[in-house]
């Protein structure tokens, strides 16, 4: 069905994915690498175009144009610290691109009397995969928008098991009664409830994992797709994302001391059993001012900054650009502390810092700052909770047990600056913010950040 | 295709994408994230020859609505992921570098080479 040049063609993509992939992972590579991927996918396109099966080019044109104009759209407009949602809103449309198409083949092949079983197994899969995928990150884009509050009902893992149940029925039936498109509707529209059903309970700190499994999925539904067109480049290029995003689901369950399980079907983890927050924080918080925490800094040589979704949620990544180089024209040394999944993508943090032009040499990873917070006058914690829990290390029994921290309780004086003494994900009391050198400086980060920084001048 | 055949190529395709993505560094995550799932919009190939094969109406409005969908994914994926990674690149630095490295970025500004050793600063 394919001719050679076709199949040519599509080697030359696949290549330049795997270049560009590649290229992508190495910080001086990476424009280059982004620059590969997309020649790749123009020349797939344009191959495509030429191929003998293709007769009538109206729908093409008019899908080609009004998707090219909305993405550009999405994508020059989008701020950066709505990036988390834009990428999950185009995964979810990647996955529900692969539904239709194979929709469109398995209802073609009833049609024309072709279907196999092969090609109806793997529209089967592909409409499932597809559907889960495009409906959970529609559901992870109102949650990271945080439009949607919705964590479900009790009882749904039940109702998940039954949808799982009749996903394989409906998948059976595709095959056994291939003729029949009603088949695939219903296992878009069980696919699409397990999405919701999936995704709906996750939360909070557990976003950067389901995020980059939803990106996992949406690869696997593309290789679907190509089990059902019989396609190498679907195959391939949908097999290299599937891999690449459960590395960085891997790596993220890694960061939080979470198993993937874990993360996916006990999603809020309890605070029941510890110390209960009165009890860690009664007489013991010192509150501060931003006059008080502008003299730290002034009599400081070194400051470590570690920000977390707060610094996301305040906006705040500018006016944090404008303190650090206030304590650096006064020679005073400063780096960004950054915990692997702190926001709520992999990488949160590092996006909004750049967008501030913040020095990406000055970001420091957890294991490379770590060992340098005993020799840090101040730190400044801005918006993260959990991920600098002492609890961590200490207390074998606390849900957050062995979850790798940043050990920001070591340096000299520790600022967290934090609306209230509300605690994080987790759901426990951070023994932190009653520690002997600590104190809170209550606020929005943005304003607290502002006023320490005028404070500064007029010291 | 031969069945066997495709599925060497999905698994050969899974370890070599495993092998490509190791070792990322955390400033990459997400732009490495948002390129990739630029990539999984190759599910326009399909589009296109669903909305293109002039089977049936029907067929030809769900094709042009997967290549709507995967044109939104392809086209704003690699552009927000070059966006990004631009933000990564050389900025007006104030420190006393500054100067240092505009003069030294002067020549390959527009080229992106500036950018590159730029980010190169800490590897």
């Amino acid at each position: 069905m394919m001719d050679d040049w076709t199949t040519l063609g599509y080697l030359a993509s696949a290549v330049l994915f795997i270049l560009g992939l590649k290229r992508l992972s190495r910080p001086r590579t990476a424009v280059r690498g982004n620059q590969f991927g997309a020649t790749g996918m123009l020349i797939a396109i344009v191959v495509t175009l030429t191929d003998n099966a293709i007769l009538g080019f109206e729908w093409i044109i008019a899908g080609l144009v009004l998707g090219t104009a909305v993405g550009a759209v999405l994508a020059v407009r989008v701020q950066m610290t709505a990036m988390p949602e834009l990428v999950a809103l185009f995964n979810g449309f990647g996955g529900g691109a692969s539904v239709l198409v194979a929709a469109a083949s398995y209802i073609e092949a009833a049609d024309l009397a072709t279907d196999t079983p092969r090609l109806s197994a793997a529209a089967g899969l592909a409409a499932l995969i597809g559907a889960v995928t495009f409906t959970g990150s529609l559901i992870a884009f109102g949650k990271l928008r945080e439009s949607l509050k919705w964590s479900g009902f009790k009882g749904m893992q039940v109702v998940s098991v039954v949808g799982v149940a009749a996903a394989v029925v409906f998948g059976v039936l595709m095959v056994a009664d291939a003729g029949n498109a009603l088949w695939i509707w219903l296992m878009v529209a069980v696919a699409a409830g397990l999405g919701v059903l999936v995704v709906s309970p996750i939360g909070g700190a557990d976003m950067p994992v389901v995020i980059a499994l939803l990106n996992s999925l949406s690869g696997m539904a593309a290789v679907a797709a190509g089990f059902v067109l019989d396609n190498s480049l679907l195959i391939i290029a949908g097999s290299l994302v599937g891999a690449s995003g459960l590395i960085l689901t891997q790596i993220m369950c890694v960061a939080m001391n979470r198993s993937l399980l874990a993360v996916m079907f006990s999603p809020a983890p309890s605070g029941a059993g510890g110390p209960s927050a009165d009890d860690v924080y009664a007489g013991k918080v010192r509150s501060t001012s931003a006059d008080d925490v502008a003299m730290l800094l002034e009599a400081a040589e070194r400051v470590a900054i570690v920000p977390g979704y707060g610094l996301a949620v305040a906006q705040a990544q500018h006016a944090v650009r404008d303190l650090a180089r206030r304590l650096e024209d006064r020679g005073t040394q400063v780096v960004f502390g950054i915990h692997p999944v702190a926001g709520r993508m992999p990488g949160h943090m590092n996006v909004l810092l750049a967008e501030a032009e913040i020095g990406y040499e000055q970001l420091v990873e957890m294991d490379d700052i770590n060992p340098t917070f005993e020799q840090t006058d101040v730190t400044i914690v801005l918006g993260a909770n959990d991920v600098v829990n002492p609890i961590a290390r200490t207390d074998p029994s606390s849900p957050i047990a062995g979850m790798p921290i940043l050990d920001v309780d070591k340096s000299g004086v520790v600022v967290v600056i934090k609306r209230s003494l509300s605690p994080g994900f987790a759901g426990i009391p951070n023994p932190l913010f009653a520690a002997d050198n600590s104190m809170m400086l209550f606020g929005d980060g943005r304003e607290a950040v502002v006023s320490i920084t005028k404070a500064l001048q007029q010291i | 295709m031969d069945l066997l055949i495709a599925v060497t190529l999905f698994v050969l395709a899974v370890f070599l994408g495993v092998e490509l993505i190791t070792k990322v560094p955390p400033t990459l995550h997400t732009p490495l994230m948002s390129g990739s799932n630029a990539i999984s919009g190759i599910t326009i190939v399909g589009a296109l020859v669903a909305a293109g094969a002039d089977h049936s109406t029907f067929t030809a409005v769900l094709g042009f609505a997967a290549v709507t969908l995967a044109m939104i994914n392809v086209v704003g994926g690699f552009l927000v992921t070059h966006r990004m990674l631009q933000m990564f690149g050389p900025k007006r630095r104030r420190d006393t570098s500054a100067q240092v490295s505009k003069a030294s970025s002067a020549d390959g500004a527009e080229t992106g080479d500036g950018r590159a050793r730029v980010m190169d600063v800490d590897r």
